[in-house]
């Protein structure tokens, strides 16, 4: 008897509407021995006060990391802060909330499209930025775990010649700009998508992130920290405010003898070396390349736009609507039979295609903006650099480079100057302890 | 030295300018942020009217344990005998023996309450998170199963590695003050 109300329901069932939307096959019982019915459990996140402390600790992380790097010099401290901001914000919090991503959080946010910045997401944007505007790259040096897991697993760093670096450190400025046109679009947060260390932080995830990862700090074995000079968008922004930074890092306490003991001691290639007496000759021609990259400047980012706006409809394809839209459209006229799980669960909800497809040109066209923009950054970009290289600024002293300086202090104790800071500090402190 | 000198000090001049723009613009876009939009945080939630059920919860999550687990609505549930999202589709009998049982992993627990009614609860600690079980209910039964991102387990990442591979564009952000989406009773009819 039991069985008839599921037999006459399924015999019933190719009569009803297509959509199987919840509805009331069985009428819930009414129970005659008192039996009290449990209520839905909906357990709640633990903690919302651990986004403020994650904060403290990286405000207080950040500016200790300055102290170390500015006042003490000292690499011991350093590296003993990036092993804590590993253990801290690599594998307590597991890499999230982090200062990479959060470019894309406020990217979509400033879009406006009604999504919210956090109020950490937001300190973990400007903190480390507000930073590198007074004190260089300090962030890098000891409070970012991708930064601290490289540079702990570094072992032999080879030189990488100025050429490649130069032209592999352009990626990073091209991912910054696809990663904040994808999240501005609304798509994909593909820093976290593709974020090489996340899985080892985690200690799980997909075999092809953990293979990424490995490859990474095996890289980063022979290659000091490869993510943040050739990958990291963060750093791109770090490295432009730094440009302006109120101090710097400098390898000698207070002047350069030019010893030229410094010269192989940075693993990340960002010393530079005095520059020798310009010659005259040497000027006007430099003065000529420089003249034509700049007439250039223009004609890349008018190229790159345009090839951004055609391949605006390729990269609108990584949005899920479009991609439906796409889909149900094919099959609608035709040009495509069968279902995918994603048009018949768009069918299932029993929506007018119509909604569907205008969202999805409106994406589109958002897209093809978007994309136009990407080439512009990517042509300026690149325009940028090569007149940067043609521009020969006069250097006196052996200088970390403010851009590239990851403020690690490994060529503090290169320094014959550092050596003799030391004694007289020793000096001072034993003086102090004897009276 | 001296030109030296001199440009260093141009060069500081200008980077103190730079900075002072740069501080401004941080200013203005702390405003802008903070201003703009709902002023709530929120979580990733599954809108359990729009899931069909394909079973990418139980393997994307980034937990080796999906924070997606079958939540039960008993309010809309029958308490039926031959309940369809904890039964095999041609059960040998009505009993809890395993090779009956649709649950992979038989965390969900039936016991009689009276004739000839059932309750059925979810061990969250067993459940995968693979929709079987919703399934049969959504197809066959009231639809007071479905799934829902468990907040105690979500670490809430940035973009949700299941929302991204969703087909059935289910997950969405939601206010972190009302973290649940739950189905609640079908009006009759
Ligand atoms: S460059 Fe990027 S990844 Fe490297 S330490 Fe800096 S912020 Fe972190
Ligand atoms: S991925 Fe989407 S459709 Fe699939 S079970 Fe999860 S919520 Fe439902
Ligand atoms: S937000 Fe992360 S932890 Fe939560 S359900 Fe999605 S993937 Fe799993």
């Amino acid at each position: 008897m039991r069985f008839v109300p599921v037999v006459a329901f399924l015999l019933l069932l190719p009569l009803l509407p297509g959509s199987a939307l919840a509805s009331e096959r069985f009428p819930p019982p009414d129970f005659e021995t008192g039996y009290k019915q449990p209520q839905t459990i909906t357990p709640h996140a633990r903690w919302p006060v651990l986004e403020y402390l994650d904060v403290f600790v990286l405000a207080g992380a950040l500016g200790l990391s300055a102290y170390l790097v500015m006042k003490k010099r000292s690499r011991r401290g350093i590296a003993a802060l990036s092993i804590f901001s590993l253990a801290y914000f690599g594998f307590y919090r597991q890499g999230c909330v982090c200062a990479i991503g959060s470019i894309q959080n406020v990217a979509l946010g400033l879009m406006g499209s009604g999504y919210h910045v956090p109020f950490s997401v937001v300190a973990f944007f400007l903190l480390p930025l507000l930073f590198a505007l007074f004190f260089g790259r300090t962030f890098c040096a000891a409070v970012c775990p991708h930064g601290a897991i490289q540079d702990v697993v570094l072992l032999r760093p080879l030189r990488v010649p100025g050429w490649l670096e130069h032209t592999l450190g352009l990626l990073a400025y091209i991912y910054l700009g696809a990663a904040v046109v994808f999240a501005a679009t609304g798509s994909a947060f593909i820093l976290c998508e593709y974020d090489p260390f996340i899985a080892l932080f985690r200690l799980t995830g997909s075999f092809e992130m953990v293979t990424l990862g490995v490859c990474f700090l095996v890289i980063a074995l022979f290659v000091g920290r490869p993510y943040c000079r050739f990958l990291c968008p963060y750093g791109v922004l770090l490295g432009l405010l730094s440009r302006v930074s109120k101090y710097r890092v400098t390898i000698y306490p207070d002047k350069c003898i030019k010893c030229r003991l410094c010269e192989d001691s940075c693993p990340y290639g960002a010393i530079r070396e005095p520059t020798p007496e310009p010659v005259a000759v040497g000027r006007a021609a430099g003065r000529k390349t420089l003249l034509l990259f700049m007439a250039l400047l223009p004609v890349l980012i008018a190229i790159f736009s345009w090839m951004g706006v055609g391949i605006g409809p390729s990269l609108a394809r990584s949005n899920a609507t479009v991609r439906v839209a796409e889909r149900v459209w094919r099959e609608d006229t035709g040009k495509a039979s069968g279902t995918t799980k994603a048009s018949s669960a768009f069918r299932y909800t029993g929506q007018p295609p119509q909604k569907l497809y205008k969202e999805a040109l409106q994406i589109g066209r958002r897209f093809r903006t978007a994309g136009g923009l990407f080439g512009a950054w990517v042509g300026l970009v690149i325009g940028l650099k090569l007149i940067a290289l043609s521009v020969k600024r006069r250097r006196f002293e052996y200088e970390a480079d403010r851009a590239a300086c990851v403020a690690c202090g490994r060529c503090y104790p290169y320094c014959p100057e550092e050596h003799v800071r030391l004694k007289a500090l020793a000096e001072i402190m034993a003086k102090e302890a004897v009276t | 030295m001296a030109e030296g000198e001199n440009s260093k000090g141009r060069r500081e001049f200008i980077n103190g300018g730079l900075r002072g723009a740069m501080l401004m613009g941080f200013g203005a876009l702390t405003g802008l942020l903070l201003d703009r939009g709902q002023a709530e945080d929120t979580v990733w939630q599954i809108d359990p009217d729009l899931c069909t059920q394909c079973g990418n919860c139980a393997t994307y999550c980034v937990l080796e344990q999906s924070a997606v687990k079958c939540v039960h609505a008993y309010v809309m549930c029958g308490y039926c005998d031959l309940c369809t999202s904890y039964f095999e589709p041609q059960p040998n009998a009505l009993n809890t023996g395993a090779e009956n049982q649709l649950c992979p992993t038989g965390a969900i627990r039936r016991t009689f309450v009276e004739d000839p009614y059932y309750q059925y609860t979810i061990d969250e600690s067993l459940c995968i998170g693979c929709a079987k079980c919703v399934k049969g209910c959504t197809t066959f039964g009231n639809g007071s199963m479905f799934l829902q991102v468990r907040h105690d387990r979500c670490l809430n990442c940035n973009e949700c590695s299941i929302a991204k591979v969703c087909p059935s564009r289910a997950f969405r952000r939601v206010p972190a003050s009302q973290p649940y989406l739950l189905k609640v009773k079908p009006h009759a009819g």
